[in-house]
């Protein structure tokens, strides 16, 4: 048995272990982007206040930043260099195609990572850059002009049924897109067997379910008008 | 999903309409239909194979390739896709254990072979699957002094790692986890080896060295990467489960953060 040398291009696990740690910070941002998202039922005061004390740690927001940037490529570079090998180790498959047990979400990953991709841009755009869909409007802070009455623009936002539809679909498909990976993590990295394997799939969906309802709830809300 | 009944005294004859995957190797295939009748529900997938091929023989035409060797499920020669599952319909089997009471009077039934890169066609419905073997050859087996019959007792093995050993054992290497997975990944065959052999007493002085060895193989052997769908699980003949996947990679992981952070050695002085 020849001792393999450590090359440099990564492996068919290496790929997949970098799909699962980059998948866990985004995870863990997700939770932390909705637990932040939530104090807008808090009222303008608080949800402003929180913005206000993110922009003033700068270290904070920009360590996150960079590691959001760093992961999000990475997901991005390894999942669509193992999509295309997949692609030609298949070699067209079988004529008649027959799936047994694999989800849904979990045939689904490749594409509904591609509408997620197209829907962060957007929503840098829309709501982190305010340069789409919003008019040219600003939202100066009354108090302090110097920073967004963050309250304000997303009821701005949301106020418009188109905006807030492409929201809620793409969220629907985050949260498919979780129902497979947030589970599949687990056993990428060698931390499930079949006891646990059940137990982290309804894990993993009720993970999705979180997220799309907790994130949805706010456009939902603003186009219900029961939030102005 | 189909039940077995294995009810013999209710024995009919089908009449079936077969596509069956023609092609020589290199070339271009494509589906060729016949019609078989009298097939008796007692046959076995490969014997309603071996009446197509003596009517073809006896109509002159040429009869079609296909891998069989045991015929007892427990080989892992035979390897028909059958109507897009591996082994066919029935969950557990291979096909050489399917039998036609399966399937219904004037069903039309797709076979083909298995569909992978890795596997290529060497004709009709047979496929090279020297990719497992080299597999096998970089690193599924323990290096030992091969003399007389050591003392049984003399390595112990607690019962639920060799049960978990043994379980991971019952691979065949038919390749129907290939052939079934949507990304033509081999890594339930690999984690079922690497899961026998890591986790007994025997296995242990080349634990590391089998993991890295049989992934590099298996990567250069040109099959895909596991998205952990399950379906090589739902189509293996011998109930291989996803568990030795997981231990792959562990074992996997492990083994690059050992290697990664091994002993450079004694400091060299006076120049290298």
């Amino acid at each position: 048995m020849s001792t393999p040398s450590c090359n440099s291009a990564l492996s068919s696990i290496g790929k997949k272990a970098v799909m699962a740690l980059t998948g866990l910070v985004l995870v863990g941002f997700i939770l932390g982007h909705l637990s932040g998202n939530l104090l807008f039922f808090k009222g303008p005061e608080v949800l402003n206040a929180y913005a206000q004390w993110l922009h003033e740690n700068a270290a904070l927001i920009w360590t996150a930043r960079i590691t959001l940037i760093v992961s999000v490529i990475a997901h991005i570079v390894a999942g669509i260099s193992l999509t295309l090998e997949n692609r030609a180790a298949r070699a067209g498959g079988p004529a008649v195609e027959q799936t047994r047990r694999a989800s849904w979400g979990s045939l689904t990953m490749p594409y509904t990572g591609l509408v997620v991709l197209g829907f962060i841009v957007f929503h840098l755009l829309h709501y982190t850059f305010q340069s789409v869909a919003l008019g040219g409007q600003t939202f100066p802070l009354a108090s302090n002009p110097a920073f967004t009455d963050v309250h304000a623009m997303l009821v701005a936002g949301f106020s418009h049924s188109g905006v807030s539809a492409f929201y809620i679909i793409s969220l629907a498909l985050l949260s498919l897109h979780l129902s497979h990976g947030v589970s599949s993590t687990f056993q990428t990295l060698g931390l499930r067997n079949e006891r646990w394997r059940g137990r982290l799939d309804v894990l993993a969906v009720a993970f999705g379910w979180i997220v799309f309802l907790g994130f949805s709830a706010i456009p939902v809300s603003v186009l219900a008008g029961c939030i102005k | 999903m189909v039940k077995d009944n294995n009810s013999h005294s209710a024995e009919h004859v089908l009449n079936l309409r077969l596509r069956v995957w023609r092609q020589r190797r290199g070339q271009p295939g494509a589906f060729e239909e016949h019609a078989l009748q009298g097939v008796s529900t007692s046959a076995s997938f490969l014997e309603m194979m071996d009446m197509l091929n003596e009517k073809l023989v006896r109509d002159g035409k040429e009869p079609f390739a296909f891998d069989h060797d045991c015929r007892e499920g427990i080989c892992g020669m035979c390897s028909m896709t059958i109507n897009g599952m591996p082994h066919g319909p029935l969950p557990g089997v291979t096909t050489c254990q399917l039998h036609m009471r399966n399937f219904r009077d004037g069903e039309t039934i797709t076979v083909e072979p298995w569909r992978a890169r890795a596997f290529p066609v060497l004709r009709d419905l047979m496929v090279d699957r020297s990719g497992f073997d080299k597999v096998i050859q970089s690193g599924g087996f323990i290096s030992i002094r091969a003399g007389s019959a050591p003392e049984a007792n003399a390595t112990p093995v607690p019962k639920d790692v060799s049960d978990a050993a043994m379980d991971a054992a019952e691979c065949i290497g038919c390749g129907a986890c290939v052939a079934s997975c949507k990304n033509g990944s081999a890594m339930l065959f690999v984690g079922a080896k690497v899961t026998h052999l890591n986790l007994l007493p025997q296995g242990q002085p080349e634990r590391d060295r089998r993991v890295l060895a049989m992934v590099r193989t298996m990567d250069d052997a040109g099959f895909g990467n596991c998205t952990n769908q399950g379906e090589c699980q739902a189509h293996c003949p011998k109930g291989i489960t996803l568990d030795v996947i997981s231990h792959l990679n562990r074992d996997y992981l492990g083994a690059r953060v050992k290697a990664f952070f091994s002993s450079t050695g004694k400091v060299r002085r006076g120049g290298d």
